[in-house]
């Protein structure tokens, strides 16, 4: 495959906050989630982008977008600081008649039809920035070119049980799309999309701009566009079958069970592949160390680790230290965390820059339903928001929530049962 | 005040043996991720040095390629930067660096064109960490004509390899002995010189068009009662790996001291590097890890101990690595056991082999198959 340089666009879609992560998008966007012990989640599709040879990219940002924007600055580590093109960050801005967030997925491209204008390109790549995989895009734009489609869909069959969660599409042999349902409780197939989109951008560019003019309209891609388009047959919609490894990470349990799932041998998303890298804007750090007394098994230790305790089957990102005789096991413990000697943690997520003090537990006894949000907090897992402090000797169930910024003071008890939550007060 | 910073890296360090076949010194591998110019290079920027050049020569190829643009140090600037100094032909003759101060006289220009007001010398395979503001402080404060930073050093350090300085009771240096067979004091010269930067191009335009091409023996020696040469006593962690590969693997083996990670890694600002992007270090359900640095991209099987292990290395199942330092890339396949080594770059220990110094290092170059 070969390209002239203004060919493709692609738009990443930022903005969502990722409601069912809880504490974990309290300060930020879901893309900006930490993952696999030196990521955000929107490192995969930057550096699909980049690996697949696409530099001019646009991020649609919404939800708290600071903590996003930093990491991605002018686009260095991905090579996307560029002369021609290289990364743009399209807020919701003010124009002339009105000031508007984006009303939709659609409408936030719809509203950055200029940007796209301007390079006049052939195809635009419409992608997530929510999602964790590993995808050559030009697999899908020259499938996209070989059936002369208007539109294509990246898909990938799920579990019959699990297609109420996606856009669900029913396909004729040759993977032209027939019919589309957005969230289906009677689901009529088992492809589901994944929310990555080729169109040819003059094609789009119309249909975008009628859906803006459509009051019914939530100006959103899988309920409004893409079922607008195959319903009253405007454009030739195709389904992309992809049978890579994809993950939406969007439930605590998902989230904690991918990252998990890099410790064990030959996990199915390789970040070990020297021929597809993943690029991510870090802190320059010294290696880990381990120490003489420590135990390391099945897990993931990142560069500024110190540590002197045991860690079994856990992700632990960049400048964690865990101190003399303390045990982590099937956790996720985020950037600059520290937990104190003799504590015991296990089934959490413990985010960044928190301090565990010594002898805490966290994860002990029986699961009981969170009494703070059990539609996001329905696992075993404990998490700890960032910056929180939990003080010496603390003891925390299972499926308890220590929300951010929480301060020795907030602990009423030493208890905290399973299902249970603090918050900070002020 | 506007320094300029000079990195002299062109040595070989011929002590270091089939480490320094392809690569010069400074562009050695330390402490699983950097070089060794990481720390001088660091320790200017941290200092706020926004020009340094690097003077090379010796097989130049793996230190430009680490160094690029100067971007992971901030270099890559508009203004001042990052410029690597090689020696050239012209005209004039085709020279290569006689000496230390031959190669500073060589890139006259550079010195010439700048706003700087002072020059700071350093050596690329030193390592340390220390705040050259400092040393400033220090200049300005005794009104020097050349500062030279020192360090008493203790008795793991052979003193007849290093530069003594004898000073008087105001730190003013009243001699210096390179290399001497019986040392007068247990005060070294540390290789860095900060010095006014006109004084400096005076002293290089009288000398080494003489045959004077040597900074230390031929300019400061000669000169210690005509200048006031004052010398800046350091008293942090400070190792030069060119003098053997005994002192380099020492120095790597150093950094499993928790006191001198902290100095070295978190004191005095960071130590930045070329960046690899490679993913976490990845430790199996059968690995076991004691006491040893582990990189990114590594991946551990089998059994570390009391070992520096570079980015990238596989410590394959059944294997062992104890009192080693293995470099980038290399792979130690099942069962392979390494004890007292040092191996070089993308090498291979094959399965069941046994790599074993018992009374002494083992060095390996790159790409051994063993």
């Amino acid at each position: 495959m070969m390209r002239k340089a203004r060919e493709i666009v692609a738009l990443i879609l930022a903005g969502g906050q990722g409601t069912r992560l809880g504490i974990l998008t309290e300060k930020i966007a879901k893309p900006a989630v930490p993952f696999g012990g030196k990521y955000r989640i929107i490192d995969f599709t930057l550096s699909n982008t980049v690996n697949s040879g696409i530099y001019i990219v646009g991020v649609l940002t919404q939800y708290r977008p600071h903590v996003l924007s930093k990491h991605i600055g002018i686009g260095k580590p991905w090579d996307l600081d560029r002369k021609d093109g290289g990364i743009v960050i399209l807020p919701p801005y003010q124009g002339n008649k009105e000031s508007d967030w984006y009303k939709g997925t659609a409408n936030a491209v719809f509203q950055n039809v200029e940007f796209v204008d301007q390079y006049d390109p052939e195809y635009v790549v419409i992608l997530s920035g929510d999602h964790v995989y590993a995808m050559d895009y030009n697999d899908i734009i020259d499938f996209h070119i070989s059936k002369d489609a208007d539109g294509t869909i990246a898909c990938m069959e799920v579990p019959l049980e699990e297609a109420h969660r996606f856009g669900i599409m029913v396909t004729e042999i040759d993977g032209r799309i027939v019919e589309f349902q957005e969230k289906p409780t009677e689901p009529k197939s088992n492809l589901a999309s994944l929310g990555i989109y080729v169109f040819n951008w003059r094609f789009l560019r119309d249909i975008l701009i009628e859906d803006d003019n459509d009051p019914y309209s939530t100006h959103d891609f899988g309920k409004d566009i893409i079922p607008k388009i195959v319903k009253g047959d405007l454009g030739r919609i195709y389904a992309f079958r992809f049978e890579g490894y994809w993950k939406d990470v969007g439930t605590i349990q998902s989230y904690w069970e991918s990252n998990l799932e890099l410790t064990r041998p030959l996990p199915p998303l390789n970040l070990y592949d020297p021929n597809w890298k993943f690029y991510t804007q870090t802190e320059e750090m010294p290696p880990a160390f381990i120490s003489k007394d420590a135990v390391v098994e099945n897990s993931l230790v990142s560069e500024g680790c110190d540590i002197e305790g045991k860690v079994y089957d856990s992700v632990v990102f960049q400048g964690v230290r865990i101190g003399k005789e303390a045990v982590v096991r099937n956790s996720v413990i985020m950037t600059r965390s520290i937990i104190g000697e003799g504590s015991v943690i296990e089934n959490a997520i413990v985010a960044e820059n928190v301090t565990i003090g010594k002898s805490v537990v966290i994860g002990e006894g029986e699961f009981l339903a969170s009494e703070l949000d059990p539609k996001v907090y329905n696992s075993a897992i404990t998490v700890v928001g960032m910056d929180s402090i939990i003080p010496d000797n603390v003891k925390i169930g299972k499926n308890v929530v220590i929300g951010l910024d929480v301060k020795p003071e907030d602990f009423e008890k030493e208890i905290v049962p399973s299902g249970g939550y603090v918050l900070h007060r002020g | 005040m506007r320094v300029l910073g000079l990195i002299l890296a062109g040595g070989r360090g011929e002590k270091l043996g089939v480490l320094v076949e392809k690569r010069a010194s400074a562009a050695m591998p330390i402490f699983g991720k950097y070089r060794a110019i990481d720390f001088t290079l660091s320790n200017m920027v941290n200092s706020g040095i926004v020009k340094v050049g690097v003077l090379t020569q010796y097989n130049p190829r793996s230190l430009m390629d680490h160094l690029g643009s100067g971007k992971e140090w901030d270099l890559d600037r508009k203004n001042g930067g990052l410029f690597i100094l090689q020696p050239y032909v012209s005209p004039e003759g085709n020279l290569w660096y006689r000496g230390t101060a031959d190669a500073i006289y060589q890139n006259m220009t550079l010195l010439r064109r700048g706003e700087e007001d002072f020059v700071l010398i350093g050596s690329g395979d030193h390592i340390y960490k220390i705040d050259f503001t400092d040393v400033f402080r220090f200049h300005i404060q005794k009104g020097a004509d050349i500062t030279l930073v020192v360090k008493d050093l203790d008795d793991s350090y052979d003193l007849t390899q290093y530069g003594i300085v004898e000073l008087d009771e105001s730190d003013r240096i009243i001699s210096v002995e390179e290399k001497p067979e019986k040392p007068k004091t247990k005060t070294a010269f540390l290789g860095v010189y900060f010095v006014n930067k006109y004084l400096l191009m005076d002293l290089l335009y009288s000398f080494v068009p003489y045959g004077g091409v040597d900074l230390l023996l031929d300019i400061v020696i000669p000169n210690l009662k005509k200048l006031k040469i004052y010398a800046y006593k350091f008293n942090g962690y400070w190792r030069n790996i060119k003098k053997g590969v005994g002192e380099y693997y020492k120095t790597n083996m150093d950094i499993l001291k928790s006191e001198i990670r902290e100095e070295l890694f978190y004191r005095n600002g960071k130590v930045y590097t070329k960046l690899k992007d490679l993913p976490p270090p990845k430790f199996s359900g059968t690995a076991s890890v004691e006491n040893s640095l582990i990189s990114d991209g590594a991946i551990i099987t089998g059994s570390v101990r009391n070992s520096v292990i570079f980015r990238g290395v596989k410590v394959k199942a059944g294997a062992v690595v104890e009192n080693s330092i293995v470099m980038e890339g290399t792979v130690v396949e099942e069962g392979a056991v390494v004890y007292n080594a040092v191996i070089d770059k993308n090498s291979v220990v094959r399965e069941e082999k046994k790599v074993i110094g018992e009374n002494e290092i083992l060095v390996f170059e790159k790409r051994t198959v063993i």
